[in-house]
């Protein structure tokens, strides 16, 4: 680096802005991710793959007609959730990367209320689908309090700890679908009767036949739910308050006497419930039973999403459902590792480009620098 | 169980996260927090084997793999330090970056095939001493020698050199170092991309010694987190890292020798009984990571020792850090 600026004609400085105006922000978001396709469009042509067509495939495949944006808006809603989970938690500076584990210990809770079962079996769905709402909550909530835990009372470094919790939670699932609630050896339960299933968009073809095979089902609309709630939470009550504070400001924050070991604790408490929920709407909605594979990485995407909707809740939304569709597409795109390279790029792109945000760019010619350096 | 064949296993697994870890260690010394442990590791594990098939030379594979760790950090290094975005952002980035472009880049390599792999000896005289000859000095790869050196090696140059002496100072107290003539920039970007190239060789040492063979995201599976925790865990000091690595690998060995026997300690094993149950086995490991966490974070509370002071602040002269 210093080697590259000696050589140059002129160096950059970095100076910092007080003030950003109003579109510069989403202008650098929108440049970020044309610059994120542009290089992942040089990777994939080096892997000998067409850019254009790779790029065409994925939006045909996900935006293309109302089946498959039907299909994205399913592959969205565990995104949102879990976007949501993830933005809460960052927005206090808190790196719930666990968001992936807490998902899998919704579905759990929610697949125990059936399988056990924790309501009497035969129960009507409005009993037994607000139940698996509770339990997938749960679960997630009290995987999500074993870091808040950590952290709050040793002061654990929570990045590592949910990262671990996820494998712990991967290998817990597998011991149920392979053990105790196993189907005849195969890595997954019985099917759920369908008092447990999330109605579908497809279930009113009778009166609407324009409905005839969506898939989008309630969990959507439990989602679209959960994101203005967020948004209550942080942007409109006294907690939210706290929770921006701690996060901008630390010291400020426990000057101002808030609590935030408690905060903590509750931030990801709720942060793990929300992402179980996205493991119940996963299970009650498209699965119907309990797989081992049945996320593929909902909870690691969600951290770019978050990322890219600034921690807002309503932003999450439209993110997710982009994501939606790029996940979606990947699942038959070659080679198979395509979509993560694109999602890391994306990031990458996304955080160098803040820096013109909190610094302005100046370009100081050599020959003046060397001459303000000899008169000072 | 033959315990001393566990233990030597052990130490060939443990030498991978002592790679990683004590090329953190170098790092956040420095002050850069780099999180894409992961995703360079899986990077260096790829180039390496990709290169080994390709070119039948392991060694040139070792190389590349090193090149690719240190490119992938040049990368968090130029984000981090130049452009001063967050740290712990970037990190994540370059583990999804690492791991994409690995994958992309494996696609195709076959499971495991007829490679040349690194050499794998006994030191002669060494090998004799009871217990340990046969646990540290008996049929390994010559990586897991390479480790030997590495960690005292790190730990003479971080305390007792010059460089050694500038490099914590830039971690610990920039704008004094700053002061004194030391570059601060130059400096944490030798130091990342140090810890960039150690993770590449950890890669290397799983697909070209250790676990030959391409497994895609599973070559590496999460053992590039476990590095970066377990220098939470070790305070920052290449010894300590040795140790803890060495013991998980030993865990981890363990855990896979435990399935097996139809009887433990002359009880019915239930791992052999019903298959399901070793699932708990699995989760062993990073329980161990969680348990060494938050022994390793109560020690430094109480010794009052912690992280580089610097650690994942942006050094800008002039500026006091966030």
């Amino acid at each position: 680096m210093t080697a590259l600026q000696m050589r140059l004609p002129v160096s950059f400085r970095l100076e910092p802005r007080l003030t950003a105006p109003r579109w510069l922000s989403p202008a650098l978001t929108a440049g970020a991710l044309v610059v994120a396709l542009v290089i992942s469009g040089v990777f994939l042509a080096i892997v000998g793959a067409d850019p254009i067509r790779v790029y065409q495939h994925i939006l045909v495949s996900s935006f293309g007609d109302i089946g498959v944006l039907s299909d994205t808006l399913v592959k969205a809603t565990p995104l949102i959730l879990t976007g949501l989970a993830c933005s809460l938690a960052f927005r206090m500076r808190l790196w719930n990367i666990g968001a992936e584990g807490q998902l899998l210990m919704g579905a759990w809770g929610a697949s125990a209320v059936v399988l056990f079962p924790l309501v009497p079996a035969g129960s009507p769905a409005i009993v037994v689908l607000p139940a698996m709402l509770v339990g997938g909550f749960l679960g997630g909530a009290l995987w999500g309090l074993i870091p808040g835990a950590l952290r709050a009372r040793f002061g654990v470094n929570e990045i590592i700890a949910t990262l671990m919790l996820n494998s712990i939670a991967f290998a817990w699932i597998q011991y149920w679908v392979f053990g105790p609630w196993t189907e005849g050896g195969f890595q997954m339960t019985r099917k759920f009767p369908p008092e447990a299933w999330l109605p579908r968009l497809s279930d009113l073809e009778a009166v609407v036949p324009a409905f005839r095979g969506l898939t989008v089902h309630a969990g959507f609309l439990i989602a679209i739910a959960a994101a203005v709630v967020v948004w209550f939470i942080v942007e409109r009550s006294a907690w939210g308050y706290e929770i921006r504070l701690t996060g901008d400001n630390p010291r400020a924050a426990r000057y101002a006497g808030i609590r935030i070991g408690r905060n903590v604790l509750l931030v990801f408490a709720v942060s793990g419930g929300i992402a179980g929920i996205a493991g119940m709407t996963e299970v009650a909605g498209v699965v119907h039973r309990l797989q081992d594979n049945f996320s593929p990485g909902y909870g690691y995407t969600a951290i770019i999403v978050a990322y890219l909707a600034k921690f807002k809740p309503l932003r999450v939304i439209p993110v997710a459902i982009l994501f939606g569709g790029l996940i979606l597409a990947g699942r038959e795109i070659q080679p198979s590792g395509v979509p993560a390279m694109i999602q890391g790029t994306i990031l990458f792109c996304l955080i160098a480009s803040e820096v013109f945000l909190r610094y302005k760019v100046a370009i100081v010619r050599r020959a003046t620098r060397v001459a303000s350096a000899k008169a000072g | 169980m033959d315990l001393v064949l566990i233990m030597a296993a052990g130490i060939g697994v443990g030498t991978i996260l002592l790679f990683a870890a004590v090329g953190e260690i170098l790092a956040e010394r420095s002050g850069v927090l780099n999180l894409g442990v992961e995703g360079m590791m899986l990077l260096g594990a790829v180039a390496g084997y990709a290169t080994a098939v390709s070119t039948g030379n392991a060694w040139l594979g070792v190389l590349m793999a090193m090149l690719a760790g240190g490119l992938l950090s040049l990368l968090h290094a130029i984000v981090t330090i130049t452009f001063r975005a967050d740290q712990v952002v970037s990190g994540l980035a370059l583990t999804f970056l690492g791991t994409g472009l690995a994958s992309v880049l494996g696609e195709g390599l076959s499971k495991s095939g007829a490679i040349s792999l690194l050499p794998a000896f006994s030191i002669p005289g060494l090998s004799l001493i009871p217990v340990l000859g046969p646990v540290a000095f008996t049929d390994q790869s010559i990586m897991v020698y390479v480790g030997y050196v590495l960690v005292p090696a790190t730990w003479l140059w971080i305390n007792h050199t010059r460089p050694g002496l500038n490099l914590r100072s830039v971690g610990e107290e920039p704008a004094a170092a700053d002061a004194l003539g030391v570059n601060v920039a130059a400096t944490r970007y030798r130091y990342t991309i140090a810890g960039g190239v150690l993770a590449g060789l950890a890669g290397a040492t799983i697909t070209l010694a250790v676990q030959p063979g391409w497994f895609g995201a599973l070559t590496v599976n999460g053992r590039g987190w476990i590095a970066v925790g377990l220098v939470i865990f070790a305070q920052w000091s290449p010894f300590r890292a040795a140790a803890g690595a060495y013991l998980f690998g030993a865990v981890v060995q363990l855990t896979l020798a435990m399935q097996l026997p139809p009887t433990l300690l002359g009880l019915p094993n239930p791992f052999y009984e019903y298959h399901p149950n070793t699932f708990f086995l699995e989760m062993l490991p990073y329980a161990l990571v969680l348990l060494a966490l938050v022994l390793g974070s109560r020690e430094a509370m109480r010794k009052r020792i912690g992280a580089p002071a610097a650690l994942g602040i942006p050094y800008i002269r002039g500026e006091r850090g966030r």
